[in-house]
């Protein structure tokens, strides 16, 4: 801390510094541009949004604005959301901290190349495996339902889940799981007695990146679920926009709506967001 | 991240040593743990992309199932090929990887290098830049429609700031361009490549730049810039401050600090985050889908709205699995080297 804060002092040109802090500053506020455009015309009333006055901010605030029509619409999609990401989050975290310990702590012949040829699920285009996908869905009658669009987010969800755990379980001093051990705990309750305690830090991560992934899906919403009043709300939301008989302060308004869980959890977590984005990007 | 798991590789392999002789039955445990979910990932993964190369290579082109083989064979990718409107997917997306990945790596880092003096509210800078990172394609794609629409947003935020009465001072016309419902495509180079490859007459579609896809390519760079700027800072937190103060005693400057020293110790950052995005501009298509469509004479039109649209609403199963299939050998070509580096580095 003090090399870096002596550092610091050593840059000499303080107005170099001023200068970058003004770009930066320029910067931030043409990456807000369109959360201003989002939010200033889903707050009027179908009376005043129009294409001419996109840009500036609404003269008074009504009862009708926006997110009233945008509410009614997807309030629904929104709880299909919800009822999606929750268990399917849950459930490809857990299967991932199981795959995690193992593939980090018990290694087998082998078992880097299975570990690697699941992460490859990670990255396929999933145009490749549609066609088939939605077959199976139909045959096993998960077709068109939210416990179908789970049991897909959870399944292609393990490559990534696991290669989070993996890494993280992977800093664990070994000498932890070699006490348990000695003292006769085997693979399961060594996971559960030692390795469980010390993954919730893991868990936000990978909870929060999950959660994120699978609320803003949009290519298996809108093949596995036809139905428009059980799609999620990013399907929705495309439905919406493309409708010219709905006002665009309510498609603007919808955009905030459809975009606040995962916009409230990374202002409130940002901190554990960015984590995940280097655990899970970074290869493995 | 590579470093953790090389970190503790030598102290699993000491363990394994140690406890050979129960090894088996943990070993068989472990085996039995992971198994659901290697069965799971064997069949949504490969026995899936199998069944869709075969449909690829099959007569199933209607509602009516049919997996009998075509003949010959591979007709179906001679079908697709030969089509205009997937020469012009195939030019999208390479227009489209180019311009975005230059523009999100540029930006992105050189957000990086300004968040990385540690100005005073570095963390809101970089919480802001973030940000987009955070939504759904779809919500970006929406947004950004309206902002690249040519009838208002940056037309009429270019009106507002007075830029066109400006242009007309020095006798210029004024700043109006159709963004994303230009069919233009500029820089042509068939001619060229007709000299040089044999049979690239017979091409249909005009190779070049859609200048369509330019206003895509800079939504997808809002969204992800940010993302190369966290990578870039999480690599440049490791590196100590010894080395730049090494640097700086021998008389190097800020940016040639970070030129010389900085960047290319971060090589690896680099080679991960290109390879991320450019698997992200392989696959994008909720962004291209919700933002553009296929555009003005397939403009803004990519493979994975091609693939969609052959499987689900025209039905043709064959042509558009031979599209998915075509899709996924593009990812693999630059997925599967990054992967075996990976693992070869770890063993």
């Amino acid at each position: 801390m003090t090399t870096a804060a002596l550092a610091r002092k050593r840059r000499r040109p303080r107005w170099g510094s001023y200068a970058v802090w003004f770009v930066l500053f320029c910067m931030a506020i043409v990456f807000l541009m369109p959360v201003y455009v989002m939010i200033a015309n889903g707050v009027k009333d179908a009376q005043s949004v129009s294409l001419q006055r996109m840009w500036l901010p609404p003269a008074q605030l009504s009862g009708a604005n926006g997110f009233v029509g945008a509410w009614e619409r997807l309030s629904p999609n929104l709880m299909n959301s919800l009822s999606m990401v929750i268990p399917a989050t849950v459930l490809s975290s857990l299967i991932g901290a199981i795959n995690g310990y193992l593939f980090a702590k018990w290694r087998f012949r082998g078992s880097d190349i299975i570990f690697t040829l699941m992460l490859f699920g990670f990255f396929i285009p999933y145009q490749s495996i549609l066609l088939p996908l939605v077959r199976t869905l139909q045959v096993v009658g998960l077709y068109g339902t939210i416990p179908g669009l789970v049991l897909v987010h959870v399944i292609y969800g393990i490559p990534i889940t696991t290669l989070i755990f993996r890494n993280y379980f992977a800093n664990v001093p070994t000498e932890l799981l070699d006490a348990a051990r000695v003292d006769g705990a085997g693979v399961i309750t060594t996971f559960i007695r030692v390795m469980l305690p010390l993954s919730i830090p893991a868990f936000v991560v990978v909870g929060i990146f999950q959660f994120t992934n699978i609320w803003n899906d949009f290519l298996f919403g809108v093949t596995v679920v036809p139905n428009p009043a059980r799609q999620p709300v990013t399907i929705a939301l495309n439905n919406l926009s493309g409708t010219f008989s709905v006002e665009w302060n309510v498609v603007m308004a919808g955009a905030v709506v459809a975009a606040l869980p995962t916009a409230i959890i990374y202002i409130l977590l940002g901190r554990f967001f960015i984590r995940g984005i280097l655990a899970g990007s970074v290869k493995g | 991240m590579t470093t953790a798991s090389t970190d503790s590789t030598p102290a699993v392999r000491t363990a394994s040593v140690e406890t050979r002789r129960w090894r088996l039955s943990e070993t068989m445990q472990t085996v039995l743990l992971l198994l659901p979910s290697i069965v799971a990932l064997a069949i949504f993964v490969y026995v899936f992309i199998s069944f869709t190369f075969w449909v690829s290579l099959s007569n199933w082109r209607t509602l009516k199932v049919d997996l009998s083989l075509r003949e010959p064979l591979f007709a179906t990718y001679g079908e697709l090929f030969a089509m205009a409107r997937w020469q012009a997917d195939l030019r999208n997306t390479f227009v489209f990887t180019v311009f975005f990945i230059a523009f999100a790596v540029t930006l992105g880092l050189t957000l990086a290098v300004m968040l990385d003096r540690h100005l005073a509210g570095h963390h809101v800078f970089r919480n802001i830049f973030l940000f987009p990172y955070a939504l759904s394609f779809v919500v970006t794609g929406v947004v950004w429609r309206w902002i690249f629409n040519p009838e208002t947003g940056l037309n009429l935020l270019f009106e507002l700031l007075g830029m066109n009465h400006l242009l007309a001072q020095i006798g210029m016309g004024p700043l109006r361009p159709g963004w994303i419902t230009d069919p233009t495509v500029v820089a042509q180079v068939n001619g060229i490549l007709a000299a040089v490859l044999p049979g690239a007459e017979s091409w249909q579609v005009r190779w070049g730049i859609p200048l369509a896809m330019i206003p895509v390519a800079i939504a997808a760079t809002w969204q992800l810039s940010g993302f190369v700027m966290a990578l870039y800072l999480g690599g440049m937190a490791t590196i100590s401050d010894e080395v730049r103060e090494a640097a700086r005693i021998d008389g190097a400057g800020e940016f040639q600090i970070y030129h010389r020293v900085i960047i290319p110790m971060l090589r690896p950052v680099t080679i991960s985050v290109v390879v991320i995005l450019l698997h992200v501009s392989l696959k994008i298509f909720d962004l291209v889908y919700t933002m553009a469509g296929v555009g003005p004479g397939f403009a803004t039109d990519v493979p994975a709205i091609f693939v969609f649209e052959q499987m689900f609403k025209a039905t043709r199963y064959n042509l558009g699995s031979a599209a998915a299939i075509i899709m996924l050998v593009l990812v693999a070509l630059v997925i599967v080297p990054y992967l075996a580096s990976t693992l070869k580095e770890e063993s």
